[in-house]
């Protein structure tokens, strides 16, 4: 929708209603009708993401509640800011400062309280404007002060450069990587020379990396890290305000990690298989609501890059977002441990994660990580790596995998796959020369990689094929997830699958029943638990997955689970409402 | 046609759900909301909330009966139930939630149970039954003089809304 007239400016919003109370989406799509708003509804997390997903310029904002069975708002809240970086007000009936807070941190720009009133949603369109202008004043990468400079040179060292740095300094919105080919998205605008924000690509986020450790994370300033990096055309305020998020990032991860460490049990890795992947993928997966938002803003971050390549698997150099930590401002100097930092290179920077004491689970994911990155640099680095370093860097408070082998993954991947793979196979490569045996946590990587999209696809392919010789051993090479994006769709191919072969599918499978929330609910302790139960049965079944989560009963951990519970048999409730209420 | 008493009837009656705080302003809100575009908006909703809000009720009673209660799912379902509520605008149905929440949390739903013979919230749930019946209000047709005049109900009549010969057509679920 264009904005280019600013006089009819909030008529025709495009506004997407996100909410399983089928009372409210009601009221809600009547209120923001009346605003003359352009409504379309959704009473579920998932097929709200698949909408976005499939029709990404077709919104201009999103009103999601949090509580919803399938996956937590806050999560969805993390991956449309990630992937579609659009606007989203969270609703609540629960508004307690800490909830509120937490809307904030995870990058809502509104948060309602129910009963919603009529008034609040006609204000919603000042949230598009705003962002609308914050993006032009990114583009250029110029100190925020200076819009007008932007708006001249906005333009015209674009095309020719195609690496426009985004001084985002919201911390909390995750940057999307964008190829310049990507300008026409959100370009309706007539009044801003919006761009494509291609931001930090894996090569020069590894230079960052690079430079960063090689200063030693101490001592790092902008400047110093703008010369090492030597890149022409990078300024440093893109450079610093990179360093920022890194180090929010960081910092974040390390919160994490120190909540991991409160309950995590050692579990016995010695299963190799699936469960591997399971347990990673809760890791990975979005997290659920009561890890700290660092944790779960990573974990979003991971996703979602995972994610992103799907609608543009044609474009292969394109929104992939890097997932520059996104923090709250704090020094991550401090919370990262600093040797850890102060490897030359980005592998051994990551690496140097390892070393951080935390959880296995969390080793587990660094292995992977590292893998990845060793794995991408035999493929264009450009695309993979970003997976990779995000994974690192989300990693870093996993643990550490100073054992961890690499595993040869080599691998062809076919360009429009390339987003996908990296990660996991990375992963279950990492898994299986793990001392610590997290070979449980693959499947779940992979069952998360494939409820995220059809890019998985290929992801599990490499995976499989990469696997031939270590935990999943799965031949995932038929997987049906190619035209799979939506919950149900996937169900059904993992059902699939299951009967193929089990290792991956069943905790895949399991996960995807219970929505992405599931996987979020393997929160490293659940997952860690889960292992144990599943210990030895390859083929977890989405039934004992749902058996160990009822067992572990972790604390914290509540609403979203159980309601996944009740989901899958509710499910069938939704579809048919969503079809009457789809706008 | 005489709607007079009937529309008096329920003016009454809603009123008293305000009083008794069973309703809030949030239902005023619903009824704005209809329009000529939406005619029957509120009574949509109602119905809605009724359908959506059985099912959580019977998830919440099935949750109850459970030992040892889950204390997890049943203020998860509780907190919907309570959002639900406020869509409507069902104060006391949402002030009973947050006291049935907070004995959740108190992992004691002990001393709650005994306030009713069962759970206050299906108490509050029927009670708001009623609110089929407001839906009329916005459905009948102005008082004009003229109904005034060829009153065709006799006030006994009129006064039994379900036994009104000149039926209405009823949308919504209507307990009897």
């Amino acid at each position: 929708m264009a904005l280019a007239d600013a006089t009819a400016f909030p008529y025709g919003l495009r506004v997407l209603v996100v909410d399983d109370d089928p009372t409210w989406l009601k009221i809600l799509e009547k209120m923001l009708r009346k605003c003359s708003y352009d409504v379309t509804t959704c009473g579920l997390a998932s097929i709200a993401l698949q909408i976005l997903r499939e029709r990404r310029n077709k919104f201009d904002i999103v009103i999601s509640d949090v509580n919803m069975p399938d996956m937590d708002g806050f999560k969805l809240l993390e991956l449309i800011g990630l992937e579609m970086d659009l606007p989203v007000i969270m609703m609540s009936i629960d508004g307690e400062t800490s909830r509120v807070m937490k809307g904030v941190q995870h990058g809502a720009c509104d948060y309602l309280l129910k009963p919603v009133r009529m008034k609040e949603l006609r204000n919603i369109w000042q949230h598009v404007y705003r962002k609308k202008m914050h993006e032009v004043k990114e583009i250029e990468g110029n100190d925020s002060c200076d819009d007008l400079q932007i708006f001249r040179n906005g333009v015209e060292g674009f095309d020719e450069r195609g690496l426009f740095m985004r001084a985002d300094s919201d911390t909390m919105r995750k940057r999307k990587d964008m190829d310049k080919d990507h300008a026409d998205q959100d370009s309706s605008d007539g009044a801003t020379v919006k761009k494509a924000r291609v931001v930090w690509s894996v090569d020069l986020h590894q230079k960052f990396v690079n430079a960063v450790n090689q200063i030693g994370f101490d001592k790092v300033g902008p400047k110093k890290i703008l010369d090492l990096m030597n890149i022409p055309g990078l300024t440093r305020e893109n450079v610093a305000s990179h360093l920022q998020k890194y180090r929010l990032y960081l910092s974040r991860l390390q919160k994490q990690n120190e909540e991991r460490i409160m309950g995590a049990a050692r579990q016995d890795f010695s299963h190799k298989g699936p469960s591997d992947n399971l347990n990673l993928r809760s890791s990975f997966q979005e997290q659920p609501g009561n890890l700290s938002n660092g944790f779960q803003h990573s974990s979003q971050k991971i996703q979602a890059q995972i994610n992103i390549p799907d609608p543009h698997l044609d474009d292969t150099k394109t929104s992939v977002p890097l997932k520059v930590p996104d923090k709250n401002g704090t020094s991550v100097s401090d919370a990262v441990d600093p040797q850890n930092m102060t490897s030359a290179s980005p592998l051994s920077g990551v690496f140097s994660f390892e070393r951080m004491p935390v959880n296995q689970d969390r080793k587990l994911s660094e292995t992977m990580i590292l893998e990845c990155q060793s794995w991408s640099g035999s493929v264009p680095p450009k695309q993979f790596m970003q997976y990779p370093k995000h994974n690192h860097e989300r990693c870093d408070l996993l643990g550490d995998y100073s054992c961890l082998p690499k595993p040869d993954l080599e691998h062809p991947i076919a360009p429009g796959h390339l987003y996908a793979p990296p990660p996991v196979i990375s992963m279950s490569c990492s898994v299986e020369g793990d001392v610590r045996d997290f070979s449980d946590v693959k499947p779940d990587l992979l069952g998360c990689m494939k409820s995220l999209s059809p890019a998985l696809t290929c992801t599990v392919e490499s995976v499989s094929a990469q696997l031939s010789d270590s935990v999943v051993t799965s031949t995932n090479s038929d997987q049906k997830f190619s035209s799979v994006e939506g919950l149900s769709s996937i169900k059904d191919c993992d059902f699939d699958q299951e009967r193929n072969q089990a290792t991956l599918l069943t905790s895949e499978e399991a996960s995807i029943i219970c929505g992405t929330d599931l996987t979020c609910l393997h929160d490293e302790l659940s997952g860690y638990q889960l292992q144990g139960v599943s210990f030895g049965n390859i083929g977890l079944s989405s039934i004992d997955l749902f058996q160990c989560n009822d067992a572990m009963a972790l604390p914290g951990l509540h609403n979203n689970w159980y309601d996944d519970v009740e989901f899958s048999s509710e499910t069938m409730e939704f579809p048919l409402l969503d079809g009457g209420l789809f706008a | 046609m005489d709607y007079t008493n009937l529309r008096r009837q329920i003016i009454s009656m809603k009123k008293s759900l305000f009083d008794q705080g069973y309703l809030d302003e949030q239902f005023n809100q619903l009824e704005e909301l209809q329009d000529d575009s939406s005619p029957n908006f509120v009574d949509e909703v109602v119905a809605l909330f009724f359908k959506d809000s059985s099912r959580l009720l019977t998830n919440i009673e099935q949750a109850l009966e459970k030992y040892p209660q889950d204390f997890y799912r049943l203020d998860s379902l509780v907190y919907q139930f309570k959002g639900s509520g406020s869509s409507i605008g069902a104060l006391r149905m949402k002030n009973e939630c947050s006291m049935f929440k907070a004995h959740c949390n108190d992992r004691n739903l002990e001393g709650y149970r005994t306030l009713d013979d069962s759970s206050s919230i299906p108490a509050s749930h029927s009670l708001l039954e009623q609110l089929h019946l407001i839906p009329w209000l916005t459905q009948m047709p102005p008082v004009t003089p003229e109904d005034e005049e060829g009153a065709c109900h006799s006030e006994a009549e009129a006064g039994d809304i379900f036994s009104c010969k000149h039926k209405h057509q009823i949308k919504g679920p209507v307990s009897t």
